[in-house]
């Protein structure tokens, strides 16, 4: 392959992910707004389009039409450059996540992977440790004391969790040993899923991981009662979009991720043994990924509209004093059984 | 012209123009966003040396983790603006004056006068060099007692500060 062909294969690689990342965040707003309409024995959007489909293209040309209100105590620069942070940083993201095997497309063997890196496990997290600044800096720059408190509880929050989830992917990666996603993919085949293996790096990953995507039960940052609307609440238009369609795109990402490192990733179990060409059982397994990731979304939902929100002391004391045990008792766990079974 | 030149290039351009402006920016903040910046451009030099680890360490630790730190000291403790610092203590220019001359000196004296001049480093080709399989290996075999020396340390460091940092002990 030429350079010329990676290029144009990476490019249109790209461009579909970004696509397909778009319309599920719009679509995954008005899943919201339905899934809490059926909780609350509601209706939910129903009047654009065939029940409420096109919702989501009216909600962003009304954010598109509405003016974009900078308040004078904010730092102007710093105030437009955190909504484009927290979209590329969220994006981003996207690049090194497999959603399927590799395929014969054209004559080329194409990986479902915009980039097989080899460190790609260590790209998501440092991508999520930069991920704080764009809250940090939208609750600094906006000037308001609400907003500054917003910033300075979400970043704590974030760094906070981001320990035990670092801890419990150590234990993934022990398992599995390598970084490379498509290497943990594999370590997983047949029923060997790390949830199944590893139940409780599981449940503190996807415990850190609501925590990390400022979701309720954790959703101090934003909490409405105290805060008004935390980070984000002097921002208007196109640019709370911004940070409400980056917050949207953490949640897929973090369902992809999970998937990825605790469900097998796109694997079927034992598909193999069914005799399917090769074509129609890459379909499958790219299909079956997107159905392990819309239950997690769909989980991810259906938790925010069940729940309380926590203190924030509470939130604090459950980070450090239960996740962040569990998640070594995890390691030392999946250490155990990786020296017993080698 | 190779890709690697022209990334270097590239790298390079944006850690020095960032650098210059962390020095000259008044805001503290702005400071700290450059630095930010500059870390960055250096995680992308150090990939073009095949360090792909150390690269996405340099952003966890440095960019992710330390001025994360820093923000959070400049946000809320506001520091006094640093015009009336120097109206307040008109010395202090002189002293800033004085270390940068001095730090100027002495890397004007390394780069001048230092044995490695005039002969080009090589960038190691192999690239497993850079791997976090081949960096474990090493650390855990030939630097294995700086590394556990290392630890212990930050054990004690951490350690330290939970003590500092709590008033009472029962």
């Amino acid at each position: 392959m030429g350079i010329l062909e990676i290029i144009i294969i990476t490019f249109v690689k790209i461009l579909i992910i970004v696509t397909m990342m778009l319309l599920s965040v719009s679509y995954l707003v008005y899943f919201e707004r339905k899934i809490s309409a059926w909780t609350q024995n509601r209706v939910g959007p129903n009047r654009v389009g065939y029940a409420g489909l096109l919702q989501p293209f009216a909600d962003v040309f009304k954010l598109l039409l509405k003016e974009d209100i900078v308040p004078d105590a904010a730092n102007k620069p710093i105030h437009t450059l955190a909504p484009i942070m927290a979209l590329v940083i969220a994006f981003g993201t996207y690049a090194v996540i497999p959603i399927g095997p590799a395929v014969e497309l054209f004559g080329y063997n194409i990986q479902l992977v915009v980039a097989d890196v080899n460190i790609g496990i260590l790209y998501v997290l440092a991508l999520t440790s930069i991920g704080v600044y764009a809250i940090t800096f939208s609750g600094w720059s906006s000037g308001s004391k609400y907003s500054l408190l917003g910033g300075v509880r979400s970043s704590a929050q974030m760094i906070s969790y981001e320990i035990s989830m670092g801890f419990s992917v150590a234990g993934v990666l022990l398992f599995s040993e390598s970084l490379r996603p498509l290497d943990i993919v594999a370590s997983q085949s047949g029923w060997m899923w790390n949830a199944i293996v590893q139940p409780i790096g599981f449940i503190t990953f996807v415990v850190s991981a609501f925590a990390e995507t400022n979701r309720l039960p954790f959703d101090l940052p934003e909490a409405e009662p105290e805060l008004v609307g935390g980070y984000h609440t002097e921002y208007s238009s196109m640019k709370f979009a911004a940070f409400f369609l980056a917050e949207y795109a953490n949640m897929i990402i973090a369902s992809a991720l999970i998937v990825t490192l605790y469900l097998g990733g796109w694997q079927v179990p034992y598909i193999e043994m069914a005799g399917l060409s090769a074509g129609l059982t890459a379909l499958i397994q790219v299909g079956a990924f997107f159905v392990k990731m819309g239950a997690l979304l769909f989980f991810f939902i259906w938790v925010r509209w069940s729940l309380p929100r926590f203190r924030y002391d509470q939130l604090m004391s459950l980070g450090w004093k239960v996740m962040f045990p569990l998640s070594l008792v995890n390691l030392i766990w999946v250490a155990v059984l990786v020296m017993l079974f080698n | 012209m190779n890709l690697e030149i022209i990334l270097f290039v590239i790298f390079s351009a944006i850690a020095v123009v960032s650098s210059v402006l962390m020095v000259t920016r008044r805001n503290a903040i702005m400071s700290a966003l450059f630095l930010i910046l500059n870390f960055g451009a250096l995680s992308g030099l150090y990939l073009t040396l095949h360090a792909q680890f150390i690269a996405v360490v340099q952003v966890i630790v440095y960019a992710g983790a330390i001025m994360v730190l820093f923000l959070f000291v400049i946000m809320l403790l506001r520091p006094a603006d640093d015009k009336g610092l120097l109206e307040e203590h008109p010395k202090m220019k002189w002293f800033a004056i004085g270390i940068g001359v001095f730090i100027f000196l002495q890397l004007a004296f390394v780069i001048l006068f230092s044995s490695t001049v005039g002969s080009i480093v090589q960038a190691p080709n192999n690239i497993e060099i850079g791997t976090i399989q081949s960096i474990g290996k090493e650390l855990y075999t030939k630097y294995l007692i700086p590394f556990e020396a290392a630890a212990f340390l930050l054990l004690a460091a951490a350690i330290g500060a939970i003590v500092l940092a709590k008033k009472k002990f029962n």
